[in-house]
């Protein structure tokens, strides 16, 4: 039998656990199974907790965009409006369930389970506490990216097989945007994986004890957090399912339940990539006394999800959507170069370093890093402003040689190109 | 290690079996009303005119062309950031050098107009 003192109240959880498989293991349940068994019972809670926090995220989240738009929000229903969402819950399974005759009816049927498929599993790999993590597999960057890649296919199929223009608009954009915005995001997952040493999502937590990737690789975590909202599709990402243009994208056929998953899929996503955002750069579970007490851990875990969320949230109140061309033309020209930049960059400041400083302090490591990336970022607005310059000179040339001879006196005439505001 | 890898596969039926439920209790309780109407295609009230199974615009082929080009080379790269500060210098540095092979083809792409939005 466990003993509690070798856990403590802060590792209660893994000691409950433990003290399960002793169970089951003392009924007489052959080795393995117990491991299998006990498993199941860790990811049947862990998954029961991601699939439940959309309740909650889904509630916070209207809230807040009341906030953000001088209204109430719901508050009705409970306290605060707090039951909103498990009403809602119950509406939809009121509903009637619809697949329209013209649709693929496996792929149809099958796309909403692949997109939660395609969130859920990414719990697997994030720690929530130094004591509490799913999977400890060295290859854990790389199977975020694989599941989330899943997501995209997700999409695809629901937006293909519904056989409806408007859905299948959806699924056109999603190809270009979400296939196009996991490039930046690759790329920009590949700095704390250097810096880390490892791809072991356990293991990068851990290596930010002292300082977080957060001031070491600021473009990289910037580019990630903006990429992984345009990779969910949100505002102002959100072209996939704009309402305005092509009512609701790739869901329009759904109804029910069905529609109920693909809700549930985009809220948990966007709590999962505020999680894994808060994991690789924001230092993940730790905190003061995190690694004693792994409880307090948990709570600093979801201190940083919620701060990086409510950036979501706020993000998408803010800002409008963006137009399909700018916003390939932003990937393609602007975060795929920046985020080789900022490989690059980091690759080199630690070669040097490693070589030439190689018992340089953690502060040392940190402060050369930031400003090599500020540094970068100044480089680059420098290229953008000048490049940005050349075309407005190019585009004001010709009718504009008039004013060349007394261009110096300050003012302009009424016809001319003087307001750059009229855009 | 066997353990984790026997958490993310159980890890990926649940993540199959989880979503199912709720639909299932939805079949279960959802009242079924069939209309031929109320299975049509929606658009805008109208009756939708011919299929929606078009072909994507080229555009967006070569668009995926140069996604796949990139996240195959990327891949590549994730070893070498794995590695890197236990790497000899020169080999840190064809790390680098391999990073600006990736960027000369976005160069070529970007001077061919590929990235252009028509």
């Amino acid at each position: 039998m466990p003993d509690f003192n070798d856990y403590g109240i802060g590792n209660i959880i893994v000691y409950l656990w433990k003290l399960l498989g002793w169970w089951i293991g003392s009924l007489g349940v052959p080795e393995p199974w117990v491991t299998v068994i006990v498993t199941l019972v860790a990811i049947v809670s862990l998954a029961t907790m991601a699939l439940l926090i959309p309740i909650f995220t889904i509630w916070l989240e209207r809230k807040l965009a009341a906030r953000f738009q001088d209204r109430l929000g719901p508050n009705r229903a409970g306290p605060y409006g707090l039951l909103q969402s498990f009403a809602d819950v119950i509406k939809l399974l009121g509903k009637e369930d619809i697949t329209p005759t013209g649709a693929d009816k496996i792929v149809y049927n099958l796309a909403p389970l692949v997109g939660v498929l395609s969130v859920v599993t990414l719990w697997a790999v994030v720690p929530l506490a130094s004591t509490m993590v799913g999977a400890r597999i060295n290859v854990g960057v790389l199977y975020v990216i694989g599941i989330s890649g899943l997501g995209t296919i997700a999409i695809m199929m629901g937006g293909w097989s519904s056989n409806n223009k408007f859905a299948l608009l959806g699924a056109f954009r999603t190809v270009a945007q979400l296939v196009a915005y996991e490039v930046p995001m690759i790329v920009a997952l590949m700095v704390p994986v250097l810096l880390a040493g490892s791809m072991n999502v356990a293991d990068i937590v851990e290596r930010q004890d002292s300082m977080w990737y957060l001031w070491m690789a600021p473009i990289a975590a910037a580019l990630f957090f903006i990429t992984s909202v345009a990779e969910i599709g949100r505002a102002p990402f959100d072209l996939l399912e704009a309402e305005s243009e092509i009512v609701a994208g790739y869901h329009i056929e759904y109804t029910g339940m069905k529609f109920g998953m693909w809700m549930l899929t985009e809220f948990l996503h966007a709590f999962t990539i505020a999680a894994l955002t808060a994991t690789l750069f924001l230092g993940g579970w730790n905190g003061p006394f995190a690694k004693e007490f792994p409880l307090l851990g948990l709570v600093y875990f979801f201190i940083k999800t919620f701060a990086v969320y409510f950036v979501v949230v706020w993000s998408r109140s803010t800002f409008p959507r963006i137009r399909i061309d700018h916003l390939l033309s932003l990937n393609w020209k602007f975060f795929t170069p920046l985020a080789l930049g900022a490989l690059v960059v980091t690759s080199l400041v630690m070669m040097v370093m490693n070589e030439f400083a190689a018992s340089a302090s953690v502060m040392a490591r940190t402060v050369t890093l930031f400003a090599a990336n500020v540094a970068l970022l100044w480089f680059v607005f420098e290229l953008i402003r000048r490049s940005a310059r050349q075309a407005r000179a190019e585009a004001e040339g010709g009718h504009d040689e008039e004013h060349a001879s007394h261009g110096g006196d300050g003012h302009h005439d009424e016809h001319g190109h003087a307001p750059a505001s009229a855009h | 290690m066997q353990a984790d890898w026997i958490f993310v596969g159980l890890f990926l039926l649940i993540g199959i079996v989880f979503p199912i439920v709720p639909i299932a209790a939805a079949y279960v309780l959802a009242p079924k009303k069939p209309n031929p109407a109320k299975y049509e295609t929606y658009e805008c009230g109208i009756e939708t005119v011919g299929e929606a199974w078009v072909q994507f615009k080229v555009q967006y082929y070569i668009f995926a062309l140069v996604f796949v080009v990139f996240d195959v080379e990327t891949v590549f790269l994730f070893p070498w950031a794995v590695a890197h500060n236990a790497l000899p210098l020169y080999m840190a540095i064809q790390g680098i050098i391999f990073i600006f092979l990736l960027a000369e083809g976005l160069i070529y792409v970007w001077r061919k107009g590929a990235l252009e939005w028509v």
